[in-house]
């Protein structure tokens, strides 16, 4: 069995940029991959996709963007290069083609099962992404004929039947794809629960500049009142280009809205009533969130109308034929199923503090506001994996706190 | 201008419903509950209900009094008007279920309110009951809730705490999505 001070699960930007701050430290440690590096960056995002985040946004350890458009929006791919690149440039010791099938506390610390032999290491970084779909349990009892399609798995319209389509969730990945499919000449109902509506730009520079520069995206996770719910917040109503996605560019495209899908009876699909309070509670939060700019600049920018819809349907037949396809973008989790370690609350979601974990020597990157608001973008990997290494390093340097046969073992 | 102000108090012991929701964490069956009403047929569409007895916090609990609630339908129904109608027991419902919220955000956000009033009004056509037309649906066809509010806060906060209350109102969720029941009789 290999030994390894630490092992990184997972090769995307965040395992990159834990092992450089771990070589900076000296700490020996391996990167295991169960593909090639970025692999999800290449193989569970859709063609037409590029961050949401301005370029200039796509920060490693020690890697200022340096590329000629700093205010355009990477496509998957290169991203993919851009980490693929940055992994070269390091030396960062990776492993590909190497699937984790277990971590279990153990030897030194914990026993990493992959499926080419096991590793031994003192610390765990978990770091292998958010791979996984979140799909109501409702979505079995679509009827026979109309197909289902997690938005993790959806590449581009020509995958869909033809006809009309159902696109449940209306955070980033549901308004892109929404807009994509209308514009592929299919009708797109889009079933609306809670969502964040931002403006692309704002006082002519870009929402995510002004998020950065009055230090929304530094607001640390220990300092919010409700962080739970600041964990759960959706994704921004963006596309990775100039044009808007709100729920206004939306139905001008065409789109039809409906409130959240809430059932799903007889082959009937059943919308909340209550779209017109998710409607409100964006408009709201978006209002507040202008106005803190403001107060941060000085002087006063520009105010979007309320979206106004028609009155929605609570009703949408699905064996009627109008629609084929529903595409689910009800959310993403990080994939823990071989994480033998108990850290997971009774939702399965991993119990942490700032992405250090309950469990001495297992620690978590990448999650949404982990340590930070700009933690749920590449750019909080940077800091977030500089203080990790620290926690890490410091417990080296001490000994660790005492737990379990590690601790007998050690001794 | 800066003042002095006392801490909002409208009367809702936030910190109590706050503890609720730490201590389900560990013990999540504590917030697993029942509500309950059992009703009798008077006379003509005039019933009596009795709301007295809940299964919560891991046992039997029960409100200081039993209440009993009349219903009936006007006059112009030909009945005899010894209560509100269902369907106006249940706008009550949602508009003391909304109104609760809002004191309750109100008070957690720190915003002292000085009186809340709102109107509710449903659409129904009588044609569903009716029977004379099946495409119309028995119940409502529309809800309207019209709030006004005194509070020690912007039109902005005060609409916030108003759409927050909507989003954590239970009757609210009962009314705009679909909920399974089940009638026997024994």
């Amino acid at each position: 069995m290999r030994t390894r001070t630490a092992v990184v699960i997972g090769a995307g930007h965040c395992g990159l940029a834990m092992s450089r701050h771990l070589a900076a430290r000296s700490i020996d440690h391996v990167v295991l991959e169960r593909g090639e590096v970025a692999s999800s960056w290449r193989t569970l995002r859709w063609d037409s996709l590029r961050l949401l985040t301005p370029s200039w946004m796509t920060r490693l350890p020690d890697r200022p963007y340096d590329g000629d458009d700093p205010d355009g929006y990477l496509s998957a791919t290169a991203v993919a290069d851009l980490i693929a690149g940055y992994a070269a440039e390091t030396g960062a010791p990776v492993v590909t083609g190497t699937t984790v099938t277990s971590v279990r506390p153990g030897g030194v610390g914990f026993v990493v099962e992959t499926d080419r032999g096991s590793w031994q290491a003192r610390h765990v970084v978990l770091a292998a992404g958010t791979t996984r779909s979140v799909v109501p349990t409702l979505a079995r009892h679509l009827p026979r004929g109309v197909a289902s399609l997690p938005a993790l798995d959806y590449r581009n319209p020509a995958q869909l039947p033809e006809g009309g389509v159902l696109v449940v969730g209306a955070s980033a990945s549901g308004v892109q794809i929404a807009e994509e499919l209308q514009r592929s000449g299919r009708q797109v109902t889009l079933a609306v629960g809670e969502h964040v509506r931002v403006p692309r730009r704002y006082r002519d520079r870009d929402i995510l500049w002004w998020m950065d520069a009055v230090g929304i995206l530094d607001q640390r996770w220990d300092r919010l009142e409700d962080l739970d719910r600041a964990r759960r917040l959706p994704s921004l109503q963006l596309t990775g280009g100039e044009r808007p996605v709100d729920l206004d560019a939306l139905q001008a495209y065409g789109v039809r809205l409906v409130g959240r899908l809430a059932g799903l009876r007889d082959g009937v699909a059943q919308f909340s009533g209550s779209l017109a309070n998710v409607v409100a509670l964006a408009d709201l939060k978006l209002g507040r969130l202008l106005d803190l700019i403001d107060e941060q600049a000085g002087g006063r920018g520009e105010r979007w109308d309320p979206i106004s819809f028609p009155r929605a349907p609570l009703g949408l037949d699905l064996r009627s034929g109008e629609v084929r396809s529903v595409v689910w973008a009800t959310g993403v989790r990080p994939d823990f199923s071989w994480l033998d370690v108990p850290v997971l609350d009774r939702r399965g979601a991993l119990r942490h503090e700032g992405g250090v974990t309950p469990w001495p020597g297992l620690y978590a990157l990448g999650l949404p506001l982990m340590r930070r608001r700009r933690s749920t973008y590449i750019d909080g990997a940077r800091q977030d994996a500089a203080d990790l290494a620290r926690h890490l390093h410091e417990r080296l340097r001490t000994g660790g706190e005492a737990h379990g046969s590690w601790t007998r073992e050690a001794s | 201008m800066t003042t002095m102000t006392a801490p909002a108090d409208n009367g809702v012991n936030v910190e109590a419903l706050l503890g609720v929701r730490e201590a389900s964490a560990e013990s999540p069956e504590i917030t697993e509950f029942q509500w309950r009403s059992s009703v009798t047929w008077v006379n003509g569409t005039h019933s009596r209900s009795d709301v007295e007895g809940f299964y919560g916090f891991g046992a039997e609990q029960a409100h200081h009094t039993r209440f009993s609630l009349d219903a009936d339908h006007p006059l112009q129904f030909a009945a005899n008007d010894h209560g509100p109608t269902p369907v106006e027991y249940v706008l009550v419902g949602l508009g003391a279920c909304l109104t609760a919220g809002v004191a309750a955000v109100a008070q957690q956000r720190q915003v002292q309110l000085r009186s809340v009033r709102a109107t509710l009004a449903a659409d129904m056509d009588l044609q569903g009951i009716l029977g004379a037309d099946p495409d119309v649906r028995n119940g409502f066809s529309g809800v309207s809730v019209s709030y006004e509010i005194d509070a020690d806060a912007s039109p902005e906060d005060i609409r916030a705490i108003v759409a927050q209350s909507q989003k954590r109102s239970a009757v609210f969720d009962i009314m705009t999505n679909p909920t399974d029941v089940t009638v026997t009789v024994v």
